[in-house]
């Protein structure tokens, strides 16, 4: 009876095993499947100027190719540091007081090289756009009448688009942003301030509306305290708000990196929304698939991006309960 | 004869509604002592909560005023500490960072770091929570929420504690042995209490005066009750007590008969029934 009893148990359990298995990984499997194989069979029907649409097969072996032109990179650079060294080393040997030269290496950026540089960029943007929107999204939060100030200048920047905005931010940064020297390309500014300016708003508004949601028994607590305002803000106001903030963060980012390929490729930023545009223009048969590449990549990285938020607000909130998706 | 320590003066409030001013308070009164523990009580929505938030300075009265050792109290401030209905901890601190937050605002430059540590444990152990001092809020169970919300207050060293219900949500064990813990602590320390109940035995118990109030809206205070009972008071030898028995009947009787206030149900129904018939008469005669 009891043998029964547990056989039954354990049927169950192995039963739900199954559900979460199906439900977490086969689903996902079959669904990737299904687009894979929709895009295989449709790619062919599809005629363009420059072939037919790729497969997903010609696809990833751009990729191997992308790898491929990255080693080939990599090698030249050893090679020409080298001869470099080489070179200074003769030099020396004739004349111990001879000027040698330290030149660095000036190859093509790779897809890699590309990647990085993007994520650089929109890191910085999404950073200088947190650094403004938290506290300001804090003090217009506290205060109503400034919140009321704040709201319609909100409200109006907040729909505008990135084409709409570049062409201001690269006049103004072209007039401003003059040295000889620069520590940063030009392109990388202008890039930099239009995923700032369209990436600002959502954590602005949302920590804003955190902040003033504070609940009331809180803020009473405080007052009882007398709480001076720092303690406050940061005791009572910014935990409380946090969830929200992180919203907001999430949503900035997503922004970020969809408003930095746009900005790329009009700034010529050399990251992945260049890379696109080159490819567009450049028009040769490996095209198309370089560009559905970019765009799987950008998808990746997007994706992991918005994980990384999701991680660092499980490790930030206090909440470790709460259910972050 | 202690004098006068807390004193509110034809206190009246008004609510600003949208169907125009509420007047939720009037003309109340009261006196009380240093070391004095009172209690309010009162139907529900009589404007219990609503004295107390003016003692505390939440509230501004709109008439009359609040005078507490000579000077009129016009914010909240750390010398009248509030245990909140719903405890109202910071559910992102410990029990511990709970109560050190009114500390670290009261004994800032008076105690040193290693004092104020002493007196947190020594707070916390007045409640009996020495074994969840570094358990957060929401891994801690409702009495023992009421319990760290009593230590928070009582660590400031308030000149007068000021309680809302504070065990209105407990169950009638934990209930008991909070009380009790209550009695000892102001045994002990000797604060003023104002304390907020539904709970006659409680009030009973507890009070040195019970102020009963009448029904709002306009509510005011309708008697005070003297509890001359001997401390300290045992709750199982004072059921039996006649003197006992005697108050809790005094203020039953001004809830149920002076300050009626929920009519019986059948009551109700018969009235309806009435109506009802009324209108059915006026449709057929029409
Ligand atoms: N902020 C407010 N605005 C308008 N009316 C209010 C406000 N606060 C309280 N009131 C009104 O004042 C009256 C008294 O409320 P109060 O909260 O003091 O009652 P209470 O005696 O504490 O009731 P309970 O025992 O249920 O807690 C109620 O009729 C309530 O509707
Ligand atoms: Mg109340």
């Amino acid at each position: 009876m009891s043998n029964k009893l547990a056989t039954l148990k354990f049927e169950q359990i192995k039963a739900v095993k199954w559900r979460d298995v199906l439900i977490g990984i086969l689903m996902p499997m079959v669904g990737i499947l299904f687009f894979i194989l929709l895009w295989h069979t449709a790619a062919p029907n599809i005629n363009t100027s420059l072939g037919d649409f790729p497969q997903p097969k010609q696809v990833f072996e751009q990729w191997g190719n992308l790898v491929d032109e990255y080693n080939t990179e990599q090698e030249r650079e050893a090679v020409f540091y080298d001869r470099q060294e080489k070179r200074n080393a003769e030099l020396l040997a004739q004349d111990p007081a001879a000027k040698i030269d330290a030149r660095e290496f000036n190859g093509r950026p790779t897809f890699f090289d590309k990647i990085k540089t993007s994520l650089v960029t929109v890191l910085s943007g999404f950073f200088v756009a947190s650094v403004i929107a938290i506290p300001l999204g804090i003090v217009i939060g506290l205060s109503q009448p400034l919140y009321s100030a704040f709201n319609p200048l909100i409200q109006l920047f907040k729909p505008v688009s990135p084409l709409a905005w570049l062409p201001l931010v690269t006049i103004v940064v072209s007039a401003v942003y003059v040295s000889d020297s620069p520590m940063f390309s030009k392109s990388y500014i202008i890039s930099l301030l239009t995923v700032s300016l369209c990436s600002l708003w959502p954590t602005m508004i949302n920590t804003a509306v955190g902040v003033a949601g504070v609940s009331k028994d809180l803020i009473n607590v405080s007052r009882v305290l007398r709480l001076g305002w720092f303690t406050h803000v940061m005791k009572i106001v910014l935990p409380s708000a946090i969830p929200m903030m992180f919203t907001g963060l999430r949503i900035s980012l997503g922004i970020a990196w969809m408003v930095l390929i746009a900005a790329e490729m009009l700034s010529q930023n050399p990251g992945l929304g260049k890379f696109v545009w080159d490819e567009f223009q450049n028009g040769s048969s490996d095209s198309l698939s370089r560009i559905c590449l970019a765009i799987l990549v950008i998808g990746l990285i997007g994706f992991l991006l918005d994980r990384i938020i999701l991680l660092l607000q499980t490790y930030v909130n206090w909440d470790k309960s709460a259910v972050v998706r | 004869m202690s004098q006068i320590h807390l004193e509110l003066t034809r206190v009246g409030i008004e609510f600003p509604t949208p169907k125009g001013p509420f007047c939720a308070l009037q003309n109340v009164d009261l006196k009380i002592k240093k070391g004095e523990f009172v209690s309010l009580i009162g139907h529900s929505g009589c404007g219990k909560s609503t004295v107390l938030n003016i003692v505390a300075g939440l509230y501004q009265a709109t008439t009359g005023g609040v005078v507490l050792n000579g000077r009129e109290v016009n914010e909240p401030g750390p010398e009248r500490a509030v245990v909140f209905q719903n405890h109202s901890l910071l559910p992102w601190l410990t029990a511990y960072e709970n109560v050190e937050l009114g500390v670290k605002r009261v004994f800032r430059g008076k105690k040193t770091r290693a004092e104020m540590r002493e007196w947190i444990e020594h707070n916390l152990e007045l409640v009996h929570m020495t074994h969840a001092i570094h358990k957060r809020p929401d891994e801690l169970s409702g009495g023992m929420k009421q319990r760290v919300g009593i230590a928070r207050a009582l660590a400031m060293e308030p000149q007068v504690l000021l309680m809302d219900e504070p065990f209105g949500a407990l169950d009638a064990l934990t209930r008991a042995h909070l009380q009790d813990s209550l009695m000892e602590i102001q045994n002990e320390l000797g604060n003023t209490v104002i304390m907020i109940t539904h709970d006659v035995d409680e009030a009973v118990l507890l009070s040195d005066r019970i102020v009963m109030m009448t029904n709002g809206p306009a509510a005011t205070v309708g008697e005070i009750l003297d509890v001359t009972l001997e401390r300290p008071r045992n709750r199982l030898e004072l059921a039996d007590n006649v003197e006992y028995n005697h108050y809790r009947s005094a203020v039953l009787r001004f809830l149920y008969e002076k300050q009626k206030k929920i009519e019986s149900i059948d009551a109700k129904r018969a009235e309806k029934q009435l109506d009802k018939d009324a209108a059915g008469k006026a449709k057929s005669v029409a």
